[in-house]
């Protein structure tokens, strides 16, 4: 995709009368050559690639390192018997944003979107959303073609790797493009889908990342709710007419400038934050020391 | 930007660079050796030295090696997998000066007897950077086709191989040539937007001072 700004994103799609979603199909197809049948079509693979990961989450699994594992289904299994606030449209979001996670840190296969650390975010709304509003699958696969609109957009502005702008590159990232999807799914404008995207990003602006023993586990796999969770409130918000005052361009300007002034010490070096506390340190210690021969508390995922 | 680079790669987790960036290094450098591996030796350096192995780094370059995808779940167990297939496999840790974070250093030799250094970077995102060759310096990212061409430095080699390119109708997208002294070993990386067709890396293959040219074609698409 060409398209380097959410103003020009709108614009295009005002002008030609498009929806975010075809706009950005039809500047990808551009770009790589492929038709934008073919484009539609690799990516429909690719959320049913997300659909066939959630349905494949085993509770038993655990990481290597025994940190993450069975946490969405715990979630899921209280929500059942009635142990939720949020209710069953958010309490389904979390568990999926969850299980992507978990099977992410359990070496399942994913979809990094943008990141494989963040890769609970856009399938959880996005799937949760299209089942709640009993739309097509087609549906879906604009959303993502919007939500990658929005993540290319934030990539040549900014960046969307944890070790050059922290965590709000990730999880932030994952959170506007799938605010401003959600939008787009609810029948929004795309000017709200612009707003959306400057609150959810605005929202987890300055999150650091900072891995326990340098892995993609802890906070990584409860950060993919938050993000899941802040891109539902920012669709909601902007849906119900509230305009953020700095755009959408600005903000991901910000978040880039954001990310370059933090330090090392919290751009996924283990070396900040979390990953320094003692209780940070002693789990990096212990995964630390080799186990040669046999692997610590790993049981294999269903396959 | 390809919108499948940011809805993607599908991969096994947990990490692209270190475990999807680490797999196409391995797929990458098993296109160089053009062979079987039968051993290889791993130095890994920097971020992939300290949290390589809480993220199947390991396994990832040793499944590129035999061939496997960055999607292939095959990945989890292919220590094993190599184990089985008779694929020795050394791993260290070292300290390469002035590498890239996520940089390892690979010597690998394949069934017929021949042998590559490689030294390659997982640059973020899943997308990697081979850096060196046997020595020479090099950078491309195996996205592109791209034809590795070891030569002896001398006037009129480059021509040619450029000459014979575009007489087979081939754009050529990028190109970097290195060389360890004058009228030494030299290498011309070459990148194209079309694919190299198998005559004319057979004709590139006859030309003196030209040795043993090879044909990287990019991964294909697993989704």
């Amino acid at each position: 995709m060409n398209i380097d700004s959410f103003s020009a994103f709108v614009a295009e799609a005002r002008k030609t009368g498009r929806p975010l979603w075809e706009v950005a199909l039809i500047d990808q197809s551009a770009d790589s050559g492929q038709s934008p049948a073919e484009t539609l079509e690799r990516m429909t693979r690719t959320l049913r690639v997300m659909r066939e990961a959630l349905s494949q989450y085993d509770p038993a699994a655990r990481s290597e390192s025994g940190l993450s594992g069975g946490a969405a289904a715990r979630l899921r299994d209280a929500a059942a018997v009635g142990k939720s606030l949020s209710g069953p449209f958010l309490s389904d979001v979390m568990s999926r944003a969850l299980m992507m996670a978990e099977m992410n840190a359990c070496m399942g296969r994913i979809v990094a979107a943008p990141t494989a650390g963040s890769c609970g975010v856009l399938p959880s709304v996005i799937l949760s959303a299209q089942e709640r509003l009993r739309l097509p699958e087609e549906a879906a696969v604009h959303a993502l073609l919007t939500a990658g609109g929005v993540g290319a957009i934030i990539a040549s502005r900014a960046t969307l790797s944890g070790a050059e702008g922290g965590c709000q590159a990730e999880v932030g990232s994952a959170s506007a493009m799938a605010a401003a999807a959600l939008v787009e799914m609810m029948g929004g404008a795309p000017e709200m889908s612009a707003h959306a995207c400057a609150i959810a990003l605005s929202n987890l602006m300055g999150l650091i990342c900072d891995p326990v023993a340098g892995r993609v586990e802890v906070p990584c796999v409860t950060r993919n709710v938050i993000g899941a969770v802040g891109a539902v409130a920012a669709a909601e918000l902007a849906l119900g007419g509230i305009e953020y005052p700095v755009p959408a361009d600005e903000v991901i300007d910000a978040m880039g400038w954001v990310g370059a002034s933090l330090p090392p010490a919290l751009r996924e070096t283990g070396e900040g934050g979390l990953a320094v506390t003692l209780t940070g340190r002693s789990i990096c210690e212990r995964l630390a020391a080799p186990v040669r021969g046999k692997r610590r508390s790993e049981r294999p995922l269903r396959q | 930007m390809d919108l499948f680079d940011i809805i993607g790669p599908v991969m096994v987790g947990p990490s692209s660079s270190h475990t999807a960036g680490a797999a196409r290094i391995g797929l990458a450098i098993r296109r160089i050796l053009c062979d079987e591996p039968v051993s290889a030796d791993i130095a890994l350096s920097g971020s992939f030295a300290a949290t390589g192995a809480g993220h199947g780094t390991d396994r990832a370059l040793a499944a590129g090696l035999m061939g496997m995808h960055p999607d292939d779940l095959r990945i989890r167990d292919s220590l094993a997998i190599a184990a089985e297939r008779g694929l020795e496999l050394h791993f260290s840790q070292s300290d390469i000066p002035r590498a890239h974070p996520n940089s390892v250093f690979i010597r690998v030799t394949g069934r017929s007897g021949r042998s590559v250094n490689v030294l390659a970077a997982s640059v973020g995102a899943g997308r990697i950077e081979v850096r060196r060759i046997d020595g020479l310096d090099v950078n491309f990212s195996c996205e592109q086709p791209t034809l590795l061409i070891p030569h002896k430095d001398g006037p009129g080699c480059v021509a040619r191989v450029t000459r014979m390119l575009s007489e087979s109708g081939l754009n050529i997208a990028g190109m970097t040539v290195h060389r360890r002294q004058r009228g030494g070993m030299a290498i011309m990386v070459i990148e194209t937007d079309e694919p190299v067709p198998p005559t004319l890396l057979h004709a590139l293959a006859t030309q003196p001072d030209i040795h043993d040219p090879r044909y990287i074609e990019p991964p294909k698409e697993s989704i």
